[in-house]
């Protein structure tokens, strides 16, 4: 009754919306020789890089910023767009203004609302010469026509004029907060985290309208099929996460949580190209929200109890498959000690785990990172659930996961969980 | 398929150690001789062992054996060999049966490297095959009872009148083929050639794709036994405790062997002993004085380094006046060999004389080196060659065959194969030494260069046995042996200072080397030695050149350039790719380079073009085209399969390679330490041209290619980007920071 | 005990079960066509083929491998009657030391088994696990394109089988 009663509200919202917003003005192209000082633009690389922006207006193989890159949402697939100066296909064509409603209000330069996994409700905060700089750096790439592939989105998501009455509800467009009583690093990087490198656009749950949950700041959400961890108190990692071990972590790999693999990766291989500074000041902000007074306690579970050993069919599985580079104490390059310092053995579900497993790590071409193979083809769905089931029982405190063998299922054929 | 399968009897063992006495007793007299009446010098390797059944046997039954002291590391040159023997013997080649390099059956030809193999072995086996065929067709002539000019060799028979046949079998009564090599052959007419100059299918192909005994790591002795080795974690690391109780009793362990800091490990079955060999590095307990230099200064830090200097030319003419002056700074880091199979090597000791298999590229030095670090005489020791995968100089292969003879002098009675470990090739293969050049060039108004200055700064190049001290595992005894000190290795051929000098035509030109003999890091022979520096630098400069001259790449080059072959090669590499100064798409460029490998050797070219990704920086390759001129070619294909290797080789250093290292260790320790080229970044194509000499002399091929293509690929990226990058890699990081945002 | 079924033939393996594959066959059964490379799954020397799938063997224990269909170089063909892909990888002499062309043809097969008509892309994504050192790309890519043209030609001229019940 009260979910009804909550529609009807919700309903009626959005008919208010339309009505305020159901048109943007569109503003005019501008199609003139635009010039910029290079230390604008390159101000404007570093900020593209800290925002990542190529991870998603990239297609795979594809132009940089020429969009093509497809992000699976629980509304249905949406496209990353070109973002290159071309100015019938990119947004060459755009000026600055155009280019600033579209960070700051979410609409494109023709008028259209646009939809939030392009974060805008973390763009919003973006400082006005930050914008101006990330608008120096686009217009100057190479210019690469390739259009915009259509959003499969199905019914009623399809429809842009619900995305006004969903700003109204959600869209925060409050600068994000200086603390007095915090250095000026941890001020750096409260404003990189929340704004430009929109953290909890992933590792914030999101609810049913697809909107961050408020109260539920980085507590852990969700990329592309992928757990997301939680980057506050709630984080169950058993290794204390520092400013270095942060810093590390995102510069490469941390030896105490190993490195970012499946959709952090192409972010930790874009802020190698960063300040150090920048990245430091995320570390220390993000250290902050993970902190909390029983650190001390923490300890890495290794539970090889004879009932563990024996029962399973996993422990002879992983002596097998996975002891020769993960049973060597670290030895072996981009190997952690124990599997058990990897946040994802302890997370509520299964998926990071047998992402990693089925379709394995691979670094970018010719770049020193982790190399793991794909087992897709050499262990079967049972197996891979038996491994996945072992080291639950082995490295983690947290109860075992549930339809673990279902998880095999979708990652392997590379479905989202439903 | 030449390598014994089985344990050789102490009949062989005595029969071989019977040749070799005999062999060098004729050596001596022959010397003797040659001191009082000085001859002609003896072409090629016969110098090296001058009868010449040393080179080549026929059995009664007419068999034809070859014997070289080369070894096949991939090049072909097993192939090759037969081809020249096949040629000037009159026999089909699938009748030759081809030793390759063993102290007991073969000529000591030293090392295989410098691709030096048909120079040295090809031109012998030709003139001992030549000399062969004249000698049997004298006999038969003596047995017919016609003119020897009546007679002609064909198909293992040597044919008269009549046609009437006698083999060549028949005609070998005695030891008629124990007579020393004469210095000059009738050698076939290049116009008579049938076998040399065809592109025969490699012999050693066939079995190696359906899973024939190719490598040592496939020999399979009776009673053979497992091994691996625990190394220190770092070069200078010492074993200081270790209690084996625990492993002595896992599964299948025969042995534990330690001397020193030697550790290594024998299991009857091979997961047995690589189970006990983890066990083993767990319980082993080191401590670690090792102190490498910082990686990130590691160019200042050799260059602060105590150098001996060599001026290798130094030449002045009457020119120009210098009407602008360029300088440039080149650099090249520590590389490895990376073979995709790690080192193996199997030995057996009979409790008196060692016998070891072995890849290495010289089996001589290595029995010289293994005999003193086991303090045995070198007649107790045997080499024989056995292919691994591709070494590219001086890799683990020594060191493992060390290893086998350490464990199976401690086994007697049981065959001991030794396998390194990946990680253990990695950290343990000496490297190719980083290296820097500084270049400097005038050029007067009309754009001629006329005068050159090039200072080459390097460690030795060559870090190889015969001392025992060279041998990895002698360092680590309790004993140790003492690394030889390192010595440059001399002009013309050169270490660090291989190709320094331009063959350009300059009036004035001043090269010198920098010896640096301290070596931080342990390095040895890489693969063209210091040419893939300075031909990178020198075509590099070239490319800079020109550029300040105004002039197109291959132009400036031709302008500057006198040799007939040189320029040949040159502007067939142009021509074929189409090379052009049409503008290219943006982030596209096309690079030009040259060199003649050791200014001795084959003289290549090649042009490729490179598309710069803006945004990450990262370099994708299309086309390449070579030209390559070895003089006779005696197998094209083999000289096309060569330089297309060097080109992909050479495109992996250049873009990607580079060992990482820390204060206490090295972090290259895999292929995700030490990233290389893949199969995704392969250029579009490889077309190479190959430019016969007929007639003229066999030019070693094997290194000629990384050099140009390094080069290439630079003066394409600076093409492509218009920014010049001097140091190596051109990796996507580097790259993106020279083009800036 | 652990039954194996490798090229087609039975083989009762008493090695230990987390044995990899590589061991057995190379040491057991005396097979050369997989190679100890890296031992990590970094490089693909060892690539066998198992249920029609390329695998790296230095990485899969024989305990997994019970009533699955091993196949190994020497199950495609042999000197004297080498598989079309053997062949082709001869003819266009597709080797320098030839340590990696084991692991190279043995992923190609995955490859051509499932897919006759492979794009050039397709074959260099397909192919990339594997490393060369000699830098044979080029000649690997032309024998893979060779023998799937082979393949096709021969796939168009055979007789369709009769499907039996």
């Amino acid at each position: 009754m009260l979910r009804l009663v909550l529609s009807i509200i919700f309903i009626a919202i959005l008919a208010a919306a339309a009505l305020f917003y159901a048109t943007h003005l569109t503003i005019p192209e501008e199609r003139t020789q635009r010039s910029f000082a290079p230390d604008i633009v390159k101000r404007g690389g570093e900020l593209a890089a800290l925002g990542y922006c190529a991870s998603c207006h990239t297609a795979e193989n594809g132009k940089p910023f020429a969009g093509g890159r497809p992000l699976a949402t629980p509304f249905g697939t949406i496209y990353g767009t070109n973002i290159t100066p071309d100015p019938e296909t990119g947004i060459g064509a755009w000026t600055r203004a155009a280019f600033n409603r579209a960070m700051r209000d979410g609409v494109d330069r023709a008028g259209r609302d646009l939809y939030p996994a392009f974060p805008y409700d973390h763009f919003t905060k973006l400082t006005d010469e930050d914008l101006g700089a990330l608008y120096a750096f686009l217009m100057t790439r190479e210019a690469v026509r390739a259009q915009n592939p259509r959003n499969e989105l199905a019914f009623p998501y399809n429809l842009r004029l619900l995305l006004a009455g969903w700003k109204l509800l959600y869209l925060d467009k409050a600068p994000v907060p200086i603390d007095p009583t915090k250095s000026a690093e941890w001020n750096r990087g409260a404003y990189l985290v929340e704004a430009l490198s929109h953290c909890g656009a992933c590792h914030t749950p999101r609810d049913r309208f697809g909107a961050e949950i408020a109260s539920k700041r980085l507590d852990g959400g969700e990329a592309e099929g992928w757990w997301a961890p939680p980057l506050n108190r709630t984080s169950p990692s058993p290794v204390p996460w520092s400013e270095e071990s942060l810093f590390n972590y995102l510069r490469s790999w941390d030896s105490g949580h190993g490195g970012a693999v499946g959709p952090m990766a192409p972010v930790v291989a874009a802020l190698a190209a960063v300040p150090e500074q920048d990245v430091r000041a995320i570390a220390a902000y993000i250290a902050s929200t993970l902190a909390k007074p029983s650190e001390s306690e923490k300890r890495v579970e290794d539970n090889q109890t004879p009932a563990i050993q024996a029962n399973s069919q996993g422990a002879q599985l992983y002596a097998g498959v996975c002891a020769a580079c993960h049973e060597t104490g670290g030895y072996v390059p981009f190997t952690v000690a124990s599997l058990g310092q990897h946040t994802s053995i302890h997370g509520p579900d299964p998926r990071n785990v047998i992402h990693v497993i089925i379709h394995g790590i691979q670094p970018p071409e010719g770049t020193v990172g982790a190399i793991m193979p794909a087992f897709a083809d050499t262990l079967n769905d049972a197996q891979i659930a038996e491994i996945v089931s072992y080291l639950r029982a082995r490295f983690s405190s947290g109860p075992q996961w549930s339809n673990i063998a279902d998880e095999v299922g979708r990652v392997r054929r590379r479905e989202t969980s439903p | 398929m030449n390598a014994p399968l089985v344990t050789p009897s102490r009949r062989d063992f005595l029969a071989g150690a019977l040749v070799v006495s005999f062999s060098l007793r004729s050596l001596s007299s022959f010397a003797a001789e040659e001191q009082q009446s000085p001859k002609p010098p003896l072409p090629g390797s016969l110098k090296n062992a001058l009868m010449l059944d040393a080179w080549i046997r026929v059995d009664a039954d007419g068999t034809v054996t070859v014997f070289t002291g080369k070894c096949e590391i991939g090049q072909g040159i097993r192939t090759a060999l037969i081809q020249v023997a096949a040629e000037e013997l009159e026999v089909e080649a699938r009748a030759i049966h081809l030793v390759t390099a063993d102290t007991v059956r073969t000529a000591n030809e030293g090392f295989t490297s410098g691709s030096n193999s048909m120079k040295d072995s090809g031109a012998a086996i030709r003139n001992a095959a030549a000399q062969v065929r004249e000698i049997l067709i004298g006999i038969a002539a003596e047995r017919i009872g016609v003119a020897a000019d009546q007679l002609h060799a064909q198909s293992g028979a040597i044919v008269g009148p009549g046609n009437r046949r006698i083999g060549y079998g028949e005609l070998v009564a005695g030891e008629v083929l124990h007579a020393a090599a004469q210095p000059a052959s009738r050698l076939k007419t290049p116009e008579a050639l049938r076998v040399i100059g065809q592109s025969m299918p490699r012999v050693d192909i066939p079995g190696k794709v359906t899973g024939g005994v190719s490598y040592v790591q496939d020999l399979r002795l009776p009673n053979m036994v497992h091994a691996r080795i625990v190394r220190p974690p770092s070069y200078e690391a010492r074993l200081q405790s270790l209690d084996p109780s625990a492993i002595e009793k896992l599964p299948g362990v025969l042995k534990i062997v330690r001397d020193g800091s030697f550790l290594g490990v024998i299991a009857e079955r091979e997961f047995q002993a690589i189970t006990a060999a983890h066990a083993l590095a767990a319980a082993a307990k080191w401590d670690s004085a090792t102190k490498l230099p910082d990686e990130k200064n590691i160019f200042g830090f050799i260059e602060s380094l105590p150098g001996q200097d060599y001026i290798i030319a130094d030449k002045h003419a009457p020119s120009g006046a210098a009407a602008q002056t360029l300088e440039a700074v080149y650099r090249r880091p520590y590389q490895l060999h990376g073979s995709i199979g790690p080192s193996c090597a199997v030995a057996s000791f009979d409790g008196d004389a060692l016998t070891v298999w072995s890849h290495a590229q010289g089996m001589f030095p290595l029995r010289k080196a293994i005999a003193e670090m086991l303090h045995f005489a070198e007649d107790k020791v045997r080499c024989i060659h056995m292919e691994g995968a591709g070494c590219y100089g001086h890799n683990g292969a020594d060191d493992a065959g060390a290893d086998a003879a350490l464990l199976a002098r401690a086994l007697p009675g049981r065959p001991v194969r030794v396998q390194w470990t990946r990680e253990q090739e990695h950290q343990w293969e000496p490297y190719g030494p980083a290296m820097l050049s500084r270049a400097r060039a005038s050029l007067d108004a009309s754009g001629n260069i006329v005068d050159w200055q090039y200072d080459v700064r390097s460690n030795t190049h060559s870090t190889r046995p015969p001392g025992a001290g060279q041998l990895l595992a002698a360092r680590h005894l309790e004993q140790p042996f003492k690394p030889d000190a390192p010595k440059p290795i001399p002009q013309p051929e050169g270490g660090g200072d291989r190709n320094s000098i331009p063959l350009y035509a300059v009036p004035n030109v001043r090269v010198v080397h920098h010896f640096v003999p301290d070596m931080p890091l342990r390095v040895s022979a890489h693969r063209s030695l210091g040419a893939y520096l300075n031909v990178f630098s020198i075509e590099s400069f070239m490319d800079e050149l020109a550029t300040a001259a105004n002039a197109d790449p291959v132009e400036f080059r031709l302008r500057h350039m006198q040799e007939s072959r040189a320029r040949k090669v040159i502007s067939t590499a142009a021509e074929r790719f189409g090379w052009s100064s049409t503008p290219l798409p943006r982030g596209r460029g096309r690079g030009f380079a040259f060199a003649q490998y050791k200014n001795l050797g084959a003289y290549c070219a090649v042009a490729i073009e490179a598309e710069v990704e803006h945004e990450s920086g990262r370099v994708r390759l299309g086309r390449a085209v070579a030209a390559v001129d070895s003089g006779q070619a005696v197998n094209p294909d083999g000289i096309a399969n060569q330089i297309q290797g060097g080109v992909v080789q050479s495109a992996s250093w250049t873009l990607y390679e580079s060992v990482r290292f820390e204060p206490t260790r090295i972090l290259s320790q895999d292929w995700s330490t030490y990233p290389i080229l893949r199969f995704g970044n392969v250029p579009e194509s490889v077309d190479v041209h190959v430019i016969d000499a007929p007639g003229q002399p066999f030019l070693g091929t094997g290194e000629a290619a990384q050099g140009p293509a390094a080069a290439a690929i630079a003066n394409a990226v600076a093409h492509a980007t218009g920014m010049r990058i001097r140091d190596l890699p051109l990796n996507a990081a580097r790259v993106k920071a020279a083009i800036g945002v | 005990m652990i039954t194996l079924n490798v090229n087609g033939r039975s083989h009762e393996i008493a090695d230990e079960p987390n044995t990899p594959l590589l061991y057995v066959l190379r040491d057991t059964l005396e097979l050369n066509g997989a190679k100890f490379g890296c031992g990590l799954g970094q490089c693909g020397s060892c690539t066998v083929v198992v249920d029609g799938k390329s695998v790296f063997s230095c990485l899969t224990p024989i305990s997994i491998l019970q009533g699955r269909k091993i196949t190994t170089l020497e199950g495609l063909g042999s000197e004297d009657a080498p598989s079309p892909l053997q062949r082709a990888f001869i003819e266009e002499q597709a080797a320098q030391c030839g340590y990696c062309i084991p692991g190279m043809i043995m992923r190609a097969h995955a490859l051509l088994t499932a897919n006759r008509t492979p794009t050039d892309a397709q074959i260099r994504e397909h192919m990339n696990p594997n490393l060369c050192r000699c830098g044979t790309h080029m000649r690997v890519l032309a024998a893979i394109k060779r023998a799937a043209r082979g393949m096709q030609a021969a796939d168009a001229s055979a007789p369709r089988q009769e499907v039996r019940p």
